[in-house]
């Protein structure tokens, strides 16, 4: 269960709004059902007492809206966990937005809850949920007997390996700040790395055909920010090209993880946006291990305006020998 | 549509004898865009040349594909010749049917279809090239030339001759190099002081030359005509425009006991000092890792004997931003460490010493004063063995040394069995070698002197351990012309250390953009053809910073690069490169990624105004080149995440349609 409340929330972006002229709040409404939250734009007071949400389903990473919305709005207050200060970071270091224009606020997370694990548990017909401090109660349609779930039962496959409780950047930090966790986030890279080629082509090969090409992912990702997307873009000659082969078909999220590949902040969205399921994040992790491998430990968007490895140049760099001396581990 | 013509080279027997050049031409002309197709002997030649000239204007072509060697070898010849006939120099494109094809393979039938592949991938090109036309930019009329040795010296003293300006940068307190420890020079024994020392008086009269001595290159950026140079000057605490170089606080400097690098650590110097009676500048310095004044403040002694006033304990490491038209590297050599050469006993016994050491040890400026005396007890040695190539053309796995010749070994051990034998006839003189390697003038005829005249005894064989026994070392090696091996007892052995480029080399090739070997010595951009260039434009080589050479060699190289730099300063204007980098303003995201890759720095960013669709307008971070800076390397285009970078005359489109063709 989150620490903080909803009406604490709410009482800053209210005081925020009459403060700023031309002003608006990124943070997130609840939708038809209580666990299918999205983000949202504020702009006047009565919509945030009416729609605002803060709970365990607010995992939505709402710092990509800052790109358009500091265009439209002269001041944005945005709320940010600590996975989304990351992003926020990445996309300052790549001039994506300016930081005059954002007021941005820090708010503690304890993990968010993945809505398909508590589905898989609480059953179909879910007709309404809360937060007790004990876990989750689930009440469906069918008049049955609610069930509470633990919140450790239903963490989303990212909490469960959160990467930092610390907020890397913020104009005002709401309750105590935490700090960089050593999670077990590479685990399961490294049990792809352990697999055969042939495995490993079998396991991706499995899980990128069920991809339907809805380009959430592309949506979603904050690093996905071009100002026209290739697979948008007639003059590339791939736009929305069906494939024409079962490698084709991986291509998409081969180019896409190559994209960002360096600038990706392992905020799991792209993972968590897929109505097929697959694993996207893995490929960039495996790019993030890669990284920290070759050149020393660096996770983009832990410092604005760090100089990325792959878009710089040391002297102590990796020969192509040694990354090619090392296989395909 | 262009109207592409398309001419295949024979090159004598080149290409035709390996490649089916009729059926390359004719299996071209199906290609899109091809109105004409034509082979011949010899496409560069001036009938050949004449060919493409007339082509183009009967059947008013467009574009030229030319299959024939490396674009390095003739795209300039032939982008000549297609402005001659009117077109753009641009519209040219290469196959490369030699290097890259008739060269490599033996078979006439696989050798033809990669050639009919290659030239499709050029139509391929070709069909989407667009004119270009290349910018100007000024020349800075200053060289810098790093490194002070005899390389250095003779390139700044030719470059200012021609009257331009020179400045040297130099690491060591002053210049002069590894010939000012040097004793006597090979093949007319003259005293290698007697001839540096004038040339380095010469450079510091010459009021076209400046010398930063005690100076490192710190960084350099910009291009061909146009380098910026950070130069960090290091701090010697001591005023060097003050000093007089009178030598009163090195004599009354009471920290005595620091090795004297100059003499290769076999005697001492004081913390404040001046390495050689020759120094140009002549100026002291303080080694701010010996000096008490320096490491705890309890001292300053040369400060109250300098009636010049000169001492300056606060000094501060300065770093100084000069323009520079041409750079010469000039950074020379070392001798290798022994230290993992166990057999020669070297770390064992001061009497097993190296051929450097042995110059200084019979040098009359050196530790002894120019008297034959082993280190250890200062004994007047009766046995010398000389031992040649150690660590010089090691097999390639060997895990110490070099594979190559380090080329002067021969002629200096032979000049020091021969000195020995002239001042102390009494003294037996053994050299152990490989092969006796004396190409060059009056070498051969040196060498010779030496076994006949001096009675050195050469033995073909190597060394296979020394032992320090007692006061005498025993030398155990096998003599390979009457197959036995020897034993003997030596009073001091001598090792002909391989050499290697400086260690500042490499740092110096990463600022630079200039490119290196296996071994770290600087590449030239034609091995026989531009043995003084280094491939970036602007950056000439010099000495053996490019490859071992002796002193002769190295002052003819030094002379060159030197004629080099003058062609270079002696232009007002340079002609760019059109093919630059540029940035579609609509697709940038103004993330600086690109920035960031510049190796040049040639990208900035504005804030623009764009339309939108609604027509509202939207102010976005975009990048812009500067074309003046640019040099096309193309890291931009690769690192651009939106694909808004694209290279002119190398766009991404052309490189895919280069790639679909050959895949076809």
């Amino acid at each position: 269960m989150q620490q903080i409340t909803r009406d604490l929330l709410i009482e800053k972006a209210s005081a925020f709004l009459e403060k700023e002229n031309n002003s608006c709040v990124i943070g997130w409404r609840k939708g038809e059902f209580d666990y299918d939250i999205t983000p949202y734009v504020f702009d006047n007071k009565e919509d945030l007492e009416k729609y605002f949400v803060w709970n365990d389903f607010c995992g939505a990473n709402v710092s990509k809206y800052l790109i358009n919305k500091t265009q439209k709005y002269d001041k944005t207050l945005v709320f940010l966990k600590p996975c989304d200060t990351y992003s926020f970071n990445q996309l300052l270091t790549e001039h994506r937005f300016s930081r005059d224009k954002v007021y941005a606020i820090g708010i503690p997370c304890e993990g968010m809850a993945n809505v398909n694990k508590v589905k898989a548990i609480a059953g179909e017909g879910i007709e309404k949920i809360e937060f007790l401090p004990e876990g989750l109660k689930v009440t469906n349609l069918y008049g049955d007997e609610p069930a509470v779930i633990a919140y450790t039962d239903v963490l989303a496959e990212r909490c469960l390996n959160c990467k930092s409780k610390a907020h890397v950047a913020y104009d005002e930090l709401i309750g105590e700040d935490g700090s960089v966790i050593s999670s077990n986030r590479f685990d399961e890279v490294e049990r792809l790395e352990k697999m055969t080629p042939d495995e490993r082509f079998a396991f991706w090969q499995k899980e990128l055909s069920k991809c339907i090409r809805c380009n959430a992912c592309r949506d979603v990702c904050p690093a996905c920010s071009c100002e026209k997307c290739v697979f948008d873009n007639p003059a590339s000659g791939v736009e929305n090209k069906a494939p024409a082969s079962s490698m084709e078909e991986k291509m998409f999220h081969i180019i896409r993880a190559f994209h960002v590949a360096g600038r990706c902040t392992d905020c799991g969205e792209c993972s968590r946006v897929c109505p097929q399921g697959i694993p996207l994040h893995l490929l960039n992790r495996k790019f993030i291990k890669d990284i920290n491998e070759f050149y020393g430990e660096y996770q983009a968007g832990a410092v604005e305006g760090s100089r990325a490895p792959l878009v710089d140049y040391t002297e102590g760099d990796i020969e192509p020998y040694e990354i090619f001396d090392r296989g395909d581990k | 549509m262009q109207r592409i013509g398309v001419f295949v080279c024979w090159c004598g027997s080149n290409i035709a004898a390996t490649v089916d050049v009729k059926a390359v031409s004719e299996a071209l002309l199906k290609e899109p865009g091809v109105v004409f197709s034509t082979d011949y002997q010899y496409m560069c030649s001036q009938a050949g040349q004449n060919m493409i000239i007339e082509a183009v204007k009967e059947h008013n072509l467009t574009g030229i594909v030319v299959c024939s060697c490396s674009p390095r070898m003739h795209e300039a010849t032939f982008r000549k010749t297609a402005k001659s006939a009117g077109l753009n120099p641009y519209m040219v494109e290469i196959a490369n049917i030699r290097e890259q094809c008739s060269w490599v393979h033996k078979d006439i039938q696989t050798g033809t279809e990669k050639a009919i592949i290659l030239g499709k991938a050029a139509v391929a090109k070709v069909n989407l090239n667009a004119p270009l036309t290349p910018g100007e930019t000024p020349v800075t009329k200053r060289a810098l030339v790093i490194g002070g040795g005899i390389a250095g010296i003779q390139t700044a003293l030719d470059i200012a001759e021609a009257g331009f300006k020179v400045d040297i940068v130099e690491k060591q307190p002053t210049i002069g190099g590894k010939m000012a420890q040097l004793d006597k020079t090979f093949p007319t024994l003259d005293c290698a002081a007697c001839i540096l020392t004038p040339k380095m008086v010469d450079v510091a009269q010459n009021d076209k030359i400046r010398i930063f001595s005690y100076s490192e290159v710190e960084g350099v950026s910009g291009f061909v005509g146009n380098y910026d140079v950070k130069i960090r000057r290091k701090a010697r605490y001591v005023k060097e425009d003050i000093c007089t170089g009178c030598g009163a606080c090195v004599d009354k400097c009471p920290m005595k006991k620091v090795p004297n690098e100059f003499n290769l650590g076999m005697d001492n110097r004081h913390a404040i000092y001046i390495p050689f009676a020759q120094a140009v500048p002549k100026v002291a310095t303080i080694d701010p890792n010996t000096c008490n004044m320096l490491k705890n403040g309890k001292c300053g002694v040369c400060a109250k004997v300098c009636t010049a006033g000169a001492i300056d304990y606060k000094q501060k490491d300065t770093i100084i931003e000069e323009k520079y038209g041409a750079i010469v590297v000039a950074t020379g050599f070392n001798p290798i460490s022994m230290e993992k050469f166990d057999e020669f006993a070297y770390n064992q016994s001061k009497d097993v010493i190296t051929s450097l050491e042995f110059e200084r040890l019979t040098n009359a400026a050196g530790p002894t004063q120019g008297k034959l005396l082993r280190p250890s007890d200062n004994v007047h040695p009766h046995t010398i063995v000389f031992v040649q190539c150690v660590g010089s053309r090691c097999s390639a796995c060997a895990e110490k040394g070099k594979e190559y010749c380090s080329k002067i070994c021969c002629m200096y051990t032979a000049k020091h069995a021969m000195l020995v034998r002239d001042k102390y006839p009494d003294t037996e003189v053994y050299v152990f070698y490989i092969d006796v390697r004396t190409p060059g003038k009056a070498f051969d005829e040196f060498q010779r002197r030496a076994v006949e005249e001096y009675g050195v005894k050469y033995i073909k064989g190597m060394v296979g351990k020394v032992s320090p026994e007692g006061n005498k070392l025993k030398v155990q090696a096998s003599d390979l012309l009457n197959n036995k091996q020897i034993h003997i007892d030596a009073d001091l052995v001598v090792l002909a250390a391989a050499i290697e480029p400086d260690k500042s080399a490499r740092p110096l090739a990463t600022m630079l953009t200039a490119s290196m070997d296996t071994n770290d010595f600087f590449t030239e951009a034609h091995p026989k053809l531009r043995p003084v260039e280094s491939p970036t434009a602007g950056v000439f080589l010099s000495g053996a910073c490019q490859g071992p050479k002796d002193i002769p060699e190295t002052v003819s190289q030094a002379s060159a690069a030197a004629v080099k730099v003058v062609g270079l300063l002696a232009k007002n204007k340079l002609t760019g490169n059109p093919c630059i980098a540029s940035s579609n303003e609509l697709m940038c995201n103004g993330c600086s990624s690109c920035e960031r890759v510049c190796p040049y720095g040639a990208i900035t960013y504005v804030d623009k105004e764009f339309r939108m669709p609604d027509r509202t307008t939207k102010v976005r971070r975009v990048a812009q080149v500067n074309a003046a800076v640019c040099q096309g390397c193309g890291a931009c285009t690769v690192a651009c995440p939106s694909g808004a970078m694209d290279l002119r005359g190398f766009t991404s489109a052309q490189i895919m349609a280069e790639v679909d063709a050959i895949c076809k």
